[in-house]
Parts: C-alpha cells; sequence; structure tokens
C-alpha cells in the first residue's frame, strides 16, 4: 500500500528535501533518497547542523496526512525519507521536554483542532478526551487478540493471550454454572465453563476482552463441554504460555459484526478510515519491528461505556439474521480497497484486532489506535475467498447455537 | 500412493494393537470393605459375604464371584437355598434377590436372575411388610419370610411367587398364651428356624420373647414357648428335641420340644450376677456329650461391654475369643458320619474374616488363604515385583514360615468348587507398607496370600514398648479371654510409616525409607539381632527429617538415590558414605512443612462434593435427554443445584505456573541409567526429577570394581529446566533400539537383552502434562507429546509395560502405561510417543484408588477400598484372572422336596457308590 506515495516520489528528485526544526529555529538540507544511511548517523546529522552536540532530542516528522510521527530506528527513518514527498518536515524536540501525546496528531493543526488528538474516538462525541499517551514502538508487544473472527459464529469471540516473557498473572478464575440450548424439545439448560472473576490489573483484564460471566467454550480449539472444571482449569494451564479461549461473552452488545447493512459497515469502515490512515506510520512501525504477523491490529480494549452508542448499529441481534446471517460480508471493504486512503484502514467488524499494551505502567487509560497494515489487507483478501469454506464451517458450528437471552 | 501405504501400515498397527492391549479387571485381592452379612452352603461349602455398598463376593480359595446389586444399599442377610446353587441376598431396603451360579463354557458365573419385594394387603403400613428374618426352607422351594409387622410371608421360591394361603398371620398364632394376652404386639419376627429332624416345623421367635412351633403343612402351631425376656436369636439343636434361645440381657434358655404341652422344660441363664449385653446368637452342637456351646455377646456390660467376643464352651473349656472389630456373624463347619461334629468355627467381623480350627487342641487359628485383611495397619504404600527369581522366593518364603509357625496346621476348611485357573507363569510379589512393617504378599495367582512381614520398628527408638502388644492374659480373668485376628487400627506410628521401597530382585536388595527421612538398606545376611529374614545393613537419616518421596536401588553400582521434599542425595552403600547432596529450592517453607497441608486437604474435599453434584447433574441430563417433560423436571433440579453452587460458588484460578511456586524442590523420580550424558562415552547416570518441571542429570564416575572399596564415586551435574514446569513423574532413557533400557542386573542374570549402546540414546520425560523425548547427549527436544493441552487430565502414576502379542509368541513390545487423574489408563508407543488405546478404569472421584494405583512389567493393581486391591491387566497375554465352577449338588436329589439332610446324603452316597 505505499506504493501510491512511493511511486510518484520515486520518479521524482533523487534527493530528499530535508527542513528541520527546533525550536524556533529552521535548517535546511538534503539527503539522497537512495542511501539514507543509518538512523544513528542520521541523529548525529541533525545534531551537528542544530548545533546542539549533546542535547538529547527526539525527532519527528511530518507524514502525508500532516501527522506527526516518530523517527527513532532505521525502519521509520527509511520510511520517512521514502515517503517525503520530496520535503519531509522534521520537528525536534528535547527529551526531557517532550510530548509523546503530540504523535499520531497533526503537528500543524494540532491547535486549531484538539479533538482530533483523541483520534478513533467517535467523532461525534464532543466530550474532552484526555491527550492520549503513546510511548515508543519499542516498547510495544501483544498482549492479546482476537483471531478467527471469519470462522467463528458472531456470538463467540476467540480470544489470544500472549503471556510469554511478562510479569503479570492471568488473572482469571473459572467457575461452573450453565447456559441454555435448543433442542427439539426446547430450551435445555446444559453446564457450562463461566469466567466468574477477573484480577484487577492481570492480563485478561487489562485486554478488555474477557469479561466475569463470559462462557468458555473452548480452549486452544478444544471444546470444553463434557468436561470438568478440574480438567478445564488443567488445560487452560498447560495452554498458559499461549492461551487461546473461544468464549460466548456475556455481553453480546460488542460482538464483531458482519452484517448485511452496508451503509452501517462502511459507514463505521469510513470513519474509522481517517483515523485509521493517520496513524498508517505506526503501522509500518510495527511490521519493522517483526511483532505485526499478518493480522491488522486494532485496540479494542476501548471502556465499554464510550462505545456502546457506537456499536450500538452495528449489533446484529440474532434473530434478525434470517438472511444468510452466516456470510461474512467483506464485499464492501475490498472495493474500497481501490482508494489508497481507505484501503489503508480496516474495519474493526472484520479485521483481527489485536490488542498492543505498553510496557510501561503509565499507560493505564492506553486507549489508542493502530491502524491496517498491508497485511491485513491480504488477510481480508484471503478472508473473503475463505469465506465460503467459513459458511458451511459456521452453519456447522451454529447448530444448537446458544440463545442470547 | 504414499498415503495409501501409510494407511496400510496403519491398519497392521491396529490389528497389532488388537493383538497386544486388552483391558480386564480380573480379581479383587483382600477383604471386602464393611461387610455386613455372611451366608454358608454346607451343601455347596461356599460363604458368602454381603457388604454394605450392596457387593457380595464368596467362595473358596480360587473360587471367587462377585455380583453388585443395582441398588446401592446394604446387603443385610445372605442365604443360600439348601443344596441348591441359588443364594437369596435381603437388602437394607427391603428387597430380596436370587443370584444363581450358572456353568458357562465350564466356568461359573455369578448372575442375578430375580428380585422381589414383599407387597402386604392393600393400605397396610409399610412396616407390615419389612422383612426382618428369612429363612430358606430345606425343600428349597420355600421361603419363609419374618416381618416388622410379626407375620410370617411365604414365597416358592426361585421364581418369588407369594403364596398367601400359607402365610402366617399374628392373629392365627396369637391364639393363647395368657401371660400375653392384653399386652403389646409382639412385635416384630426376630428368628424362624426349621426343626432339623422335621421340616414341617418351624419356631417362629417373636421379639418380644414368645416363641411359635409352628406346622406348615397343618397350618397351625404346635407349641408356644413363652420366654419373657427380648429375643435375639433362636437356634434347634441336631436332635429336634430342644430349642435354645438367647436374650438381650445376655441370658440364654434351653426349651424342650414336646409334643403339644407348651411347656418350659429346662431354663439356663448365663451364670454371670451383673447385667450382661444381648447374645447375639447362640449354637449349640452336636447334641451328644459334651456339646459345643457358641454364643456371640453377651458379655458383661460394665466390665467387657466394649470387647466383640464369641464364647465357646466344650466340656470344661472356656474361651471367650475376643475380635479386634465388630462381629458380624459366624457359623460352624461341621463333618464327620453324621456331620455334626464342629471342626472349624468361622467368624465375619468387620474387619477380617478368622477361622478356629476346634478340632486342634488350643484351638489355634487357621490361616486365611483370601479375603485377608491388607489393611491391618494402614497401606501406606504399595510396590510390585514381577518375576521373582526362584533362590529370593524360596528364601522369603522359609523366613514366612518361621512366622507362621502359630497358625493351626490344618488345610482351610472351605473347599467348595474348583479353581480352574492355571498355575501362575511366573511369581511375582507385592510389598504393602504400613505400621513400619513391609509385608510381602505372594501376589502371583488369583489368591493373594501372605508369605513374609519385615518389621522395621525396632531398628528406631520409640516411645512405644515393644511389650506393649504382647497377649498377656491376665491370669484369673474371667471370662477367660483370648485375642484372635490380626487386624490392628492402634498400631501405627505414623513416624515409622512407609513411603518409598525398593527391592533388587537379583542381587536381595530391599531399600525402604520412612516418612521421618530415614532410608534403610537391608541386606539378607547371617540373622543376628533381626529375626531371619531380611537384615539391616545400612541407615541413613535425611537432616532435616522430611519425607522422603522418592527412592532407587542400583544393586550393581551399589548407589541408592534418594529425594525428599527439598532435595535428593546419592548413598554409596558399598562404601557406606554418601557421594553428594543436593538441596533444592531451600526457601520453600510449605516443602519444610511436608505434603500435608491442611489447608489443600480443606480445598480437596470441597473440590470432591462439588465434583459429587456435577456428576449427579451430568447423570441426571444423561437419562432425560430425550423426554420433554422430565427434562423439564430436571432443569428444576438443575436450577435448585446451582442455587446451592451459588452459595459457595467454586472457582478455579487460572494462572500459569511459575517458578516460585512452593513444592518446587519435591523430588517426584529417581532413575539410574548408562547412557550418553556427555560425548561419545557411555557412563553411569543418575536422574532427578522435581515438582517444578525440572531435571538434573548427573554423570557419575563408578570406580573399578577393585578399588571399588577405596576411590570415591563422583558426580557431576547438568539440568534441564522444563518450561511448563509441571511435576516431573517419570524418566526412562531409551537405547539405540527405542527400547527402554534394562534393570540393573537383569542383562547379568540373562534376562533381558544387552541394551544398545551403539545408536544414539534418548531421554524420555513425563510430567504431569506432557511426554518429551530429548536426544542424548544433547539434550534437545525430539518430540511431545501432550495430554493436558489436550484434554485437561494430568499424568498420576506412569510404568513401562511390556506386552507380548497372543498370536505369535516371538512378539512383544515395551510400551508407557499411565494413569491419568480421570482414572483412564492409557498405553503410549515406545519411542514413537503414539497414542495406542486407553480405557476407563478407575472412577475419578476415587482419589486414593488413583493414588495407590501400582504399575510394573507384568502386574497393575489399585485400591479400591482401603482393603482391597483391585488387579486389572492391559495385555491380552499375562492374565491373572479368575477361573472357576462350582458344580450343583445333584439335581436329581432336588426333586424330592421335602428330604432332610440325613436321607439326602444316603443318596448322595449312593450315587457317589454307584457307576
Amino acid at each position: 500500500m505505499n506504493k501510491p506515495h512511493r511511486a510518484p516520489s520515486s520518479r521524482a528528485l533523487s534527493a530528499v528535501e530535508v527542513k528541520s526544526k527546533f525550536g524556533a529555529e529552521f535548517r535546511r538540507f538534503s539527503l539522497d533518497r537512495s542511501k539514507p544511511g543509518r538512523f544513528d548517523e542520521f541523529y548525529g546529522l541533525l545534531q551537528h547542523v542544530h548545533r546542539i552536540p549533546n542535547v538529547e532530542v527526539v525527532v519527528g516528522y511530518a507524514d502525508v496526512h500532516g501527522d506527526l510521527l516518530p523517527i527513532n530506528n532505521d525502519d521509520n527513518y527509511h520510511l520517512a525519507i521514502a515517503t517525503a514527498t520530496p520535503l519531509l518536515r522534521l520537528f525536534l524536540q528535547r527529551k526531557e521536554d517532550s510530548d509523546y501525546s503530540a504523535f499520531g496528531s497533526d503537528p500543524l493543526n494540532r491547535k486549531k483542532n484538539p479533538v482530533l488528538s483523541a483520534v478513533l474516538l467517535r467523532p461525534d462525541s464532543h466530550r474532552k478526551k484526555p491527550p492520549v499517551v503513546i510511548s515508543l514502538p519499542r516498547d510495544f508487544r501483544p498482549v492479546s487478540s482476537i483471531i478467527d473472527v471469519d470462522i467463528l459464529p458472531e456470538s463467540h469471540r476467540r480470544v489470544r493471550l500472549y503471556k510469554h516473557g511478562q510479569e503479570k498473572p492471568l488473572g482469571f478464575y473459572i467457575r461452573d454454572g450453565s447456559s441454555v440450548r435448543v433442542t427439539a424439545q426446547g430450551l435445555e439448560k446444559v453446564p457450562g465453563i463461566f469466567i466468574s472473576r477477573m484480577v484487577p490489573g492481570g492480563l485478561a483484564e487489562s485486554t478488555g476482552l474477557l469479561a466475569v460471566n463470559d462462557e468458555v467454550l473452548e480452549v486452544n480449539g478444544i471444546e470444553v463441554g463434557g468436561k470438568s472444571l478440574d480438567q478445564v482449569t488443567d488445560m487452560m494451564i498447560a495452554n498458559s504460555h499461549n492461551l487461546i479461549i473461544t468464549v460466548k461473552p456475556a455481553n453480546q452488545r460488542n460482538n464483531v459484526v458482519r452484517s448485511r447493512e452496508a451503509g452501517a459497515a462502511s459507514g463505521s469502515s469510513g470513519r474509522s478510515s481517517d483515523s485509521g490512515a493517520s496513524f498508517y506510520g505506526y503501522g509500518g512501525g510495527y511490521s519493522s519491528l517483526g511483532v505485526n504477523s499478518g493480522p491488522a491490529h486494532i485496540i479494542q480494549n476501548f471502556p465499554v461505556g464510550e462505545l456502546e452508542s457506537d456499536e450500538e448499529e452495528d449489533v446484529v441481534i440474532e434473530a434478525g439474521a434470517e438472511q444468510e446471517p452466516n456470510v461474512p460480508r467483506y464485499e464492501p471493504h475490498l472495493n474500497l480497497r481501490r482508494d489508497p486512503v481507505t484501503s489503508a484502514t480496516s474495519d474493526p467488524a472484520i479485521s483481527h484486532p489485536s490488542a498492543w499494551a505498553i510496557s510501561s505502567p503509565a499507560t493505564s487509560n492506553g486507549t489508542l489506535t493502530s491502524s491496517a497494515s498491508l497485511g491485513s489487507l491480504t488477510t481480508a483478501a484471503a478472508n473473503g475467498s475463505s469465506s465460503h469454506r467459513a459458511r458451511e464451517r459456521r452453519s456447522l458450528e451454529e447448530d444448537g447455537t446458544v440463545i442470547t437471552l | 500412493m504414499k498415503r495409501f501405504r501409510r494407511h496400510g501400515h496403519e491398519s497392521q498397527r491396529d490389528r497389532l494393537k488388537q493383538e497386544l492391549f486388552q483391558f480386564n479387571k480380573t480379581v479383587e485381592h483382600g477383604f471386602p470393605h464393611q461387610p455386613s452379612a455372611l451366608g454358608y452352603s454346607p451343601s455347596l461349602q461356599l460363604l458368602a459375604i454381603g457388604s454394605r455398598s450392596g457387593a457380595i463376593k464368596f467362595g473358596a480359595p480360587g473360587v471367587e464371584f462377585m455380583g453388585l446389586h443395582d441398588e446401592s444399599a446394604a446387603v443385610t442377610q445372605v442365604h443360600f437355598l439348601p443344596h441348591q446353587v441359588e443364594l437369596v441376598t435381603l437388602l437394607d431396603d427391603n428387597s430380596l434377590h436370587m443370584w444363581t451360579l450358572q456353568a458357562h463354557k465350564g466356568l461359573s458365573e455369578l448372575l442375578e436372575i430375580g428380585r422381589f419385594t414383599l407387597t402386604g394387603p392393600p393400605r397396610a403400613l409399610p412396616h407390615v411388610t419389612r422383612v426382618t428374618a428369612v429363612l430358606p426352607h430345606s425343600s428349597g422351594e420355600l421361603l419363609l419370610l419374618g416381618t416388622e409387622g410379626g407375620h410370617v410371608f411365604i414365597v416358592e421360591v426361585p421364581g418369588f411367587r407369594e403364596l398367601e394361603e400359607r402365610n402366617i398371620s399374628l392373629d392365627q398364632v396369637q391364639s393363647v398364651p395368657e401371660d400375653y394376652i392384653g399386652r403389646r404386639s409382639l412385635e416384630h419376627v426376630e428368628a424362624l428356624q426349621e426343626n432339623p429332624v422335621d421340616s414341617n416345623q418351624v419356631v417362629i421367635g417373636y421379639d418380644r420373647g414368645l416363641m411359635v412351633v409352628w406346622d406348615l403343612e397343618k397350618h397351625c402351631a404346635v407349641q408356644h414357648i413363652p420366654a419373657t425376656q427380648q429375643l435375639e436369636s433362636v437356634w434347634w439343636t441336631e436332635d429336634g428335641s430342644y430349642i435354645l434361645s438367647s436374650h438381650s440381657d445376655g441370658s440364654y434358655c434351653r426349651w424342650m420340644v414336646g409334643n403339644s404341652d407348651p411347656t418350659t422344660e429346662d431354663e439356663e441363664k448365663s451364670d454371670i450376677p451383673y447385667p450382661c449385653k444381648a447374645i447375639m446368637k447362640i449354637m449349640q452342637l452336636p447334641t451328644e456329650e459334651p456339646p459345643f456351646l457358641l454364643f456371640s455377646g453377651g458379655m458383661p456390660r460394665a466390665s467387657y461391654g466394649d470387647r466383640h467376643c464369641i464364647t465357646v464352651i466344650h466340656s470344661k473349656t472356656h474361651v471367650a475369643l475376643d475380635f479386634t472389630s465388630r462381629i458380624i456373624d459366624f457359623f460352624v463347619i461341621t463333618e464327620g458320619p453324621q456331620n455334626t461334629d464342629p471342626s472349624a468355627l468361622v467368624v465375619l467381623v468387620e474387619e477380617e474374616l478368622v477361622v478356629i480350627d476346634l478340632q486342634t487342641e488350643g484351638w489355634p487359628v487357621i490361616q486365611t488363604p483370601y479375603l485377608v485383611p491388607l489393611h491391618s495397619s494402614a497401606i501406606t504404600c504399595s510396590h510390585h515385583v514381577s518375576s521373582i527369581p526362584f533362590k529370593l522366593w524360596e528364601r522369603i518364603s522359609a523366613a514366612g514360615d518361621l512366622q507362621h509357625t502359630h497358625y493351626s496346621k490344618k488345610p482351610w476348611p472351605i473347599t467348595g468348587g474348583q479353581s480352574q485357573a492355571a498355575d501362575p507363569p511366573q511369581r511375582d510379589l507385592l510389598l504393602t507398607h504400613e505400621d513400619g512393617t513391609v509385608r510381602f504378599w505372594d501376589a502371583s495367582g488369583v489368591c493373594l496370600y501372605p508369605l513374609y512381614k519385615l518389621s522395621t520398628a525396632i531398628a528406631f527408638d520409640t516411645d512405644a514398648d515393644p511389650n506393649d502388644n504382647m497377649n498377656q492374659s491376665s491370669e484369673g480373668e474371667w471370662p477367660p479371654f483370648r485375642k484372635v485376628g490380626c487386624f490392628d487400627p492402634y498400631s501405627d506410628d505414623p513416624r515409622l510409616g512407609i513411603q518409598k521401597i525398593h527391592l533388587c530382585k537379583y542381587s536381595g536388595y530391599l531399600i525402604v525409607a520412612g516418612t521421618a527421612g530415614q532410608t534403610r538398606l537391608d541386606v539378607r545376611e547371617e540373622p543376628v539381632l533381626f529375626p531371619p529374614g531380611f537384615q539391616p545393613f545400612a541407615l541413613v537419616q535425611c537432616q532435616p527429617p522430611a519425607v522422603v518421596t522418592a527412592l532407587n536401588l542400583h544393586s550393581e553400582w551399589k548407589l541408592v538415590a534418594f529425594g525428599t521434599s527439598h532435595g535428593f542425595g546419592l548413598f554409596d552403600y558399598h562404601q557406606k558414605n554418601s557421594v553428594f547432596v543436593c538441596t533444592l529450592n531451600p526457601s520453600d517453607q510449605l516443602a519444610m512443612e511436608g505434603p500435608l497441608s491442611r489447608v489443600k486437604s480443606i480445598k480437596k474435599s470441597l473440590r470432591q462434593s462439588f465434583r459429587r453434584i456435577r456428576r449427579s447433574r451430568v447423570s441426571l441430563r444423561k437419562h432425560h435427554v430425550n423426554n420433554a417433560a422430565k427434562l423439564q423436571e430436571a432443569n428444576a433440579r438443575l436450577e435448585a443445584e446451582l442455587a446451592e453452587m451459588e452459595l459457595a460458588p467454586v472457582q478455579r484460578k487460572i494462572e500459569a505456573r511459575s517458578s516460585d511456586d512452593s513444592f518446587t524442590g519435591l523430588v517426584r523420580t529417581l532413575y539410574f541409567a548408562d547412557t550418553f550424558l556427555s560425548d561419545s562415552h557411555n557412563t553411569p547416570s543418575l536422574w532427578a526429577g522435581t515438582n517444578g518441571g525440572g531435571v538434573f542429570a548427573y554423570m557419575l564416575r563408578i570406580p573399578p570394581v577393585e578399588h571399588r572399596a577405596e576411590e570415591p564415586v563422583t558426580a557431576q551435574p547438568k539440568e534441564i529446566q522444563l518450561m511448563h514446569r509441571a511435576p516431573v513423574l517419570g524418566i526412562v532413557v531409551l537405547d539405540g533400539h527405542g527400547t527402554p533400557l534394562p534393570e540393573p542386573l537383569e542383562v547379568a542374570h540373562d534376562l533381558a537383552r544387552s541394551p544398545d549402546m551403539h545408536g544414539s540414546h534418548h531421554v524420555l520425560v513425563v510430567s504431569e502434562e506432557q511426554f518429551k523425548i530429548f536426544t542424548l547427549p544433547k539434550v534437545s527436544a525430539k518430540m511431545k507429546l501432550k495430554l493436558t493441552a489436550v484434554d485437561g487430565s494430568r499424568v498420576r502414576k506412569v510404568g513401562v509395560a511390556s506386552f507380548g502379542s497372543n498370536r505369535t509368541e516371538e512378539y512383544s513390545e515395551s510400551d508407557l502405561i499411565f494413569l491419568t487423574n480421570q482414572g483412564d489408563v492409557h498405553v503410549v508407543s515406545l519411542p514413537s510417543l503414539k497414542m495406542q488405546v486407553h480405557y476407563p478404569c478407575i472412577r475419578k472421584e476415587d482419589v486414593s484408588g488413583i493414588a495407590s494405583c501400582v504399575f510394573t512389567k507384568h502386574g497393575q493393581f489399585y485400591l479400591i477400598s482401603p482393603s482391597e486391591f483391585e488387579r486389572f491387566s492391559l495385555s491380552t497375554r499375562s492374565l491373572v484372572e479368575l477361573r472357576c465352577l462350582v458344580e450343583a449338588p445333584l439335581r436329581r436329589v432336588m426333586e424330592h422336596a421335602l428330604l432332610n439332610d440325613e436321607v439326602l446324603q444316603e443318596i448322595q452316597k449312593s450315587l457317589e457308590g454307584g457307576p
């Protein structure tokens, strides 16, 4: 997806025009686009041209959309050079008083349009949002993701918790309970396993993807039906390093939705496109860090209250899903691919959202958004082609569906 | 193409699986848990024991049958139908069950053929039909049922057809006597007895004391015997001339049976002047002087009220046999020309079966060849050794014989049926360990027979006076007590409890390890202080004292490895010094306290109670799925259960294991192997697996034989930490052929092929959650089989077993067998780690059964109750199972319905004498 940007610029000059601002001072110089060199060399060059050899600075640049993005490693440095058109505008800040919240927002219009800083939040929300704190990409690692959205019934959610390499406890409890199923004889209560408690500050809670009273249906792909609480406990513990739980959320209103109401779907996609696009650079950053393996990442851990009105229109109550409710709707998004900007986004409804947490404890309210990367598109395309197979599988799975009460 | 070939290979493997594996529960060893009733058939020479859980089992040695009532009510009475192979049981829920022994392909099977519940007149109170006494009539066709309402119902058997016209109602009986007129009802029928010489006459004993002799044919009362004390039992003497009655005040009376005159002929009271407990059962045999008089109970209430006694009086001999637990029932086996001479007294008490030889001076006990009380003190650990070399076997049994001199020399008197089981192909030993003793049992065949007992207690200083348990029959004590039986629940000193055991069957070294951290090494040498048998050789005391949790012995290298809850050590018993000690996780306070944490047990019990709820719920569901109406009912019940559950919600924390969990230093397994731990040379090595998923491997340098005594054994460590941190239960090194290494000295004795030392070795680490094979010496993971992650069950016990094909003699292979916490046994192939078969074996709620399971090469056991072992087999080839035949007493004889014993024997004799 970088192509549309890169194509004209590569055809243009081989030199990149750099305009660097530190405090009130500007410096202008040029770089060879084909041989940008390493980031540390570039950083040295900046210190040199600004004559601030011993001052630690944070380097940011304005991307094609006018958003301020950081340059702090070779990858995003190269990206910045590659995408300069041909002017590369740099903003240097002293490290001590650098304002991370500035990243992701439009450095030029920031003052005029403060709302934009709360990017993915509802556009129709005019409440004042605290600035979103984003730390540096190297501080990111995956903590959870929603997977297999294309093959699961809409009422189910498959959550992957990445426990590895962190101190945070998984932090949840399960219990026995009963769930209601439809059988030939009518409603039948059957035993089930439910999440009974979340440990505050635990991994499970921090993802926001699991909640008390969610029914656990599978653990790492294995159905828990007919298994005892102790067995399920042992299965989860045995898989704790890479735990994938399929749940039927108690709150069915935040479900990922694939509906025929194209208006709603494209609406949401269109809306998220701005914000997504504005984070384009970050997406690239992730891929370069090598952690972005395929799926797009959209943060799902909004406080539920904030999303309710938003999600309302996306929720399909299963009763109203007669008209082929099982067919995942990918077409609108595939069509949108032609538009480079929108294609860079992914509808949270169909992408594989993934939550990213920041290691530093300062990110308590880490509500941020990343856009889809190139990977997400290919995934989406693949999903589209596999939708038929998925439909078959799903119709099987939905026999004896759990009804929402 | 490739796929087809693989398919062919798989089906071939499937066929092989059928030839190799087969799950059978074969034999139960030990004494039935909570017995509640005893029955004996003189004609079949079989005894039957009913238990509180509704099980019945009976038989002569090698002739055992098992039946389980569908209802789980306790069996209150067991009666054989005279001269037949049928047997009637009465359960707590007032149902009667008819069982028979059916011959099928030359083997007898126990089958339930009928059930019956007495239905009284319409609108009768339930107590009217509550059965309190059962008398199978000697005709074998009638069953007399005395009830709580005082009626006697007569039922035709084996079909259970009520003969209403013949019932003996209370009104018919209560025609007289004066003393009873106007008094309370006679209350329930306490006893029913048949006149041994006139099968038409029965005596009906009522609880209030009245006894009525009733003529079945004339349907009228012949005689009334007006005893005034509450009745406990009735006995009709062999010649039919006297009736003995025993009463609740400890008295017994002898009544002359007159023709029609209802008068007391003779009355005796037991001559103790103080209040006594009831005499529960009385017997007198034979009638010629001097008779044997036997009764249970009747002890002076104040001084000996707590004793469980049977008094035997014969001429001048008077002994009160003092049993170890409550007497359930007893009977006397008779022999001689009239079949009236008592030869043995068989007593069923709550915890054991005792047989007393009444013909030998001093009435010694006959050692029981089966139904042995395994639990005479609690079993703390079991160990099975298969294929014992004959030499060692002989020495052990010789030592055991010396311990059994106080038993009667007479053979076991209950001899009915024939055992068709083949002679055991090998000699197996089961060792159980209790109050500091090690008991050696012959586990080769279907009967578990005690061989030898080794007591380790004398090696230690305890507060207990060794003379405490001696039989001091204090002089002048009356009645003269004699202790019988071996069940002794108070003998345990928990400090002596044995935790682990290892026996090298080739060298005869036995090592036992106790609760308090002592590791003892005993060798059979010249008897010095110890009685003949295993002699103590060395003693190791761990500091700080902790429970020994793992133990291994390598008799070739003369090394002993032992693990405790916080480390392990290696002891060189040749030089008698310790090679090294490795302390793990010393900060683990919990581990220091030992594995019995109170908190844990509460958690466990909670868990169990909820499992119970859950189980009932699941079974509920199974039954009612197809019925909508019942479904609602089930839902309602489920709701109630859930409401109950909500009061105390059970939750399980989902948390990854971390290295700072407690008990990580607990050593679960120790293993010796001659393998490649470094470079290209194979060396002796010691492997230890911990509770925290750690594996420690030590390369050992053992000096050559000629310097073995001087040069020290040295060790060099290597450590593997399993990422999933699940407890390591077993370590096995596989040789170049993928076969587990043989046991020490096995090759030297030509009993195993020497391992392949050319190909590369692998080590298999079995944790509670998965099986993992690592290459040696590099220790890189090669393959694994996940268990817990896939089905949520955890490995509890693991062993290597050899399986032979039932089709060809030549083929046999070694496989891994394991038992999960769900109670399933699985077989996994080696070295490919493929699941082969699995069978449900133990109920998952049966925690002690799972914990007690023992796997060896050819034998598998677990405890089904504190007193019984169940033996099961996974192999098609080596099966120890019951095969027995009981032949029905001659059918023709039974056609003559009302023949008495004497005539019957004559007929039988004439038939036997004939061609």
